[in-house]
């Protein structure tokens, strides 16, 4: 098994006296899907926010490529190539493509815009995804369907030489179609190396492209197991009770404190 | 939009993906594109345009005097203030805010520049120790607060206004504009800060000061009086003078030929790297219009247009043209070609993800009331010297409105992230032509705003309607 890439030890974060993550150990490791699942209020967003530098921990360690990390921002992660792709996009609806994944980190020759080279290095990205269902990369960002848009956002993600990509429920709003879409994009981000932690309430998808599963209950992480190991019923299990036979937290009472 | 299907060849990630994207058009197909968007609602500076058309046509049918030389050039005289306001305000409608102070603000510049032309440069002994220190301690905040929020350009900006109102500087026209124009930078910072770091909504924190300047104005000029500033002839030509014949020209070489050059420039840089580009034929064919019309227009105006040729000459592109042309490419550049005119895009189309790109929404916030003021500064000494003095309603009653209302027939939207500076200018020129083919038409101020509001209703039903059209696809 390879090394992971990040690593949370001991995590514990509290907003007052809500106590919302517990001791939480995670491990994403490259090339490799993590599904992060729970319960409404499990804590995975704050867990994602945590990781992205938005929150910042009120105890334990972070690892990155095996060595303790510190981040305080969001420009924290995104130097260590951690990178999120947020369940609203943020996308600006009147740039185009390009002009969205290059937002805030434009290149630029002497001063100005360097367009051709954005322009080229969006479509070497979008390419390399085998994103097909674009027809221009100068198309706003208004004429995209939900899914192309979840497409920008992800490749976006990628543009950056990220070594991990938090995904926070990237199929919430989409089709059919558009769904199965996304979901190839992100098992072609682990093919490529990446660590990639998927957050999302549906079963079907987590079992069809994650490796493993994480399962959060009431902050706590409840299991951490290959995703050919359990069954659906067990994963519904741990996110509602926490455990599910031998598997989970050990005594249902402490986890209820 | 249609989504392509999907293709099944899975392994030709390669480039070819955006196969449409690589390749350069014919032109047929090009042109035929350019239809489909305008049916599909982008429909940019069209409708303006169209109906600029149509209103010069109506003019030129009712009135003998409107297609003549003399009044064309007389026209973009009389447009220029607002116009330039307008230009203005288009980036701060960009974020989806306004400016509804500009008007009043730039009759403030226009009223300083006024008085320390007329007095001698004695702004103390002028304005009265209150306002003078009043100014002074605004200048040295704007500064302050333009370096928190490293915003270069105003900071350096405002400290020139307070230099000029502390050392006396002895009058002299080139340092009133530029006075004026720095006193536009110390207002707009303020304004700015006040939106974007305390919070207000800029509606209410320009509408406060739309009438505190108005009363500054009134203070500055005297209830009733007029500063007159024609004794310079610097002052007056910029809206009354002529470039000579010679310097026509040569601003017609450096305008024209400069933009079939960076036309040009672009479009082969775009081939060279393998870019999707329009056809050569249509750039060459838009680049060679432009040069023609361009050509004609200086021809024509530099002909003797004077009403009585024998006893005097006028000829030559006014002024006002340069100054717009100068603030367009300007205006026009910093949006399209610098990071800064990206984010002001991105904050106006989506304030949360700019943030979250790493933009700083707040610099960006405030940095647009310093442009905009600045530039209404500017507008300023076009109107004044139009008119050749200052009086207590300078900047007043609808020029602010009117400078709004020019940007939205040209195109920019009130809800921020699209429009462009050439908005305010083709929208000026349409507003400039109604009011004036309507005094010629010897009609008076009751049916001339009767017919600019309309024509300001039917730019905005457009709008909507080509809005509504876009999101139905």
């Amino acid at each position: 098994m390879n090394e992971p890439i990040l690593e949370l030890r001991g995590v514990n974060k509290s907003f007052g006296p809500v106590h919302v993550l517990h001791d939480v150990d995670l491990s994403v490791r490259p090339g490799e899907v993590t599904a992060l699942v729970g319960d409404n209020g499990a804590g995975k967003s704050t867990l994602v926010k945590c990781i992205a530098g938005i929150h910042g921990a009120d105890s334990g360690e972070i690892l990155f490529e095996g060595k303790p990390v510190h981040i305080h921002n969001p420009r924290d992660a995104a130097a260590l190539g951690i990178e999120v792709v947020y369940q609203d996009l943020a996308l600006a609806d009147n740039l185009d493509i390009v002009q969205n994944m290059f937002l805030g980190r434009e290149k630029t020759s002497t001063g100005l815009l360097d367009e051709a080279s954005m322009e080229l290095a969006a479509r070497k990205t979008l390419a390399s995804l085998s994103v097909r269902t674009v027809k221009s990369v100068r198309t706003p960002v208004s004429a995209l369907s939900g899914g192309q848009r979840q497409t920008v956002a992800i490749a976006k993600a990628v543009l950056w030489n990220s070594k991990v990509v938090l995904l926070d429920e990237p199929t919430a709003a989409l089709g059919v179609a558009q769904t199965r879409q996304v979901l190839d994009l992100v098992r072609r981000l682990a093919e490529q190396g990446l660590g990639v932690v998927l957050i999302s309430h549906n079963m079907n998808d987590v079992f069809e492209v994650a490796d493993r599963i994480a399962v959060l209950y009431l902050g706590r992480l409840a299991a951490d197991v290959g995703a050919k190991d359990v069954t659906n019923n067990q994963v519904v299990e741990l996110i509602t009770a926490g455990r599910s036979g031998d598997l989970g937290l050990a005594r249902p009472e402490v986890a209820a404190v | 939009m249609t989504e392509t299907p999907t293709r099944d060849s899975a392994s030709d990630a390669a480039i070819t993906d955006f196969g449409i994207d690589t390749t350069s058009r014919s032109t047929t197909e090009a042109i035929g594109d350019y239809f489909r968007r305008l049916r599909g609602g982008e429909l940019g500076a069209v409708p303006a345009l169209l109906g600029l058309l149509v209103l010069v046509l109506v003019f030129t049918g009712l009135s003998d005097s409107f297609l003549t030389l003399n009044n064309i050039a007389n026209l973009f005289a009389q447009g220029g203030g607002q116009t330039i306001i307008a230009m203005g305000i288009v980036p701060v409608l960009l974020l989806g805010e306004i400016d509804l102070s500009a008007g009043t603000a730039s009759g403030v510049c226009a009223s300083v520049l006024a008085l320390h032309f007329t007095q001698h440069g004695n702004l103390l002994g002028a304005m009265g120790p209150t306002l003078f220190y009043g100014f002074v301690i605004g200048a040295l905040v704007a500064i302050a607060l333009c370096v928190v929020m490293r915003i270069w350009i105003g900071a350096g900006m405002a400290a020139v206004a307070a230099l000029i109102f502390l050392l006396g500087i002895s009058p002299n026209p080139w340092v009133e504009m530029v006075l004026a124009v720095c006193v536009g930078a110390v207002i707009g910072a303020l304004t700015g800060a006040l939106v974007s770091k305390i919070g207000i909504p800029a509606f209410v924190v320009t509408l406060a000061l739309f009438i505190a300047w108005y009363g500054v104005v009134l203070a500055l000029v005297g209830e009733g009086g007029t500063i007159p500033i024609r004794d310079s002839d610097v002052l007056f030509d910029v809206a009354n003078g002529n470039l000579n014949v010679l310097g026509s020209w040569i601003l017609f070489v450096l305008a024209g030929g400069g933009y079939a050059a960076v036309v040009l420039f672009r479009h082969f840089s775009r081939l060279r790297h393998g870019l999707v580009a329009q056809p050569t034929t249509l750039i060459a064919i838009k680049a060679a219009a432009v040069l023609v019309l361009g050509a004609v227009a200086t021809y024509l105006l530099t002909l003797n247009r004077s009403p009585n040729p024998a006893l005097t000459t006028i000829e030559g592109v006014p002024y006002v043209v340069p100054i717009i042309l100068v603030l367009l490419v300007a205006g026009t550049f910093v949006l399209d070609r610098t990071r800064y005119g990206r984010h002001v895009y991105a904050v106006g189309g989506n304030k949360e993800a700019a943030r979250r790109a790493g933009v700083k929404v707040d610099k960006i916030r405030m940095s647009v009331f310093v442009i905009c003021s600045s530039v209404a500064a500017i507008g300023a000494i076009v109107y004044s010297s139009k008119v050749g003095s200052v009086d207590g309603n300078a900047g007043g009653g609808n020029t602010l409105l009117f400078a709004v209302g020019a940007a939205v027939i040209g195109g920019t939207s009130l809800f921020g992230g699209r429009g462009r500076i050439r908005d305010a200018v083709i929208g000026g020129l349409v507003l400039a032509t109604v009011q004036n083919g309507l005094g010629l038409l010897g009609y008076q101020a009751d049916t001339v705003n009767i017919i600019t509001g309309l024509v300001l209703l039917i730019a905005a039903t457009v709008d909507a309607l080509s809005r509504k059209r876009a999101a139905a696809r």
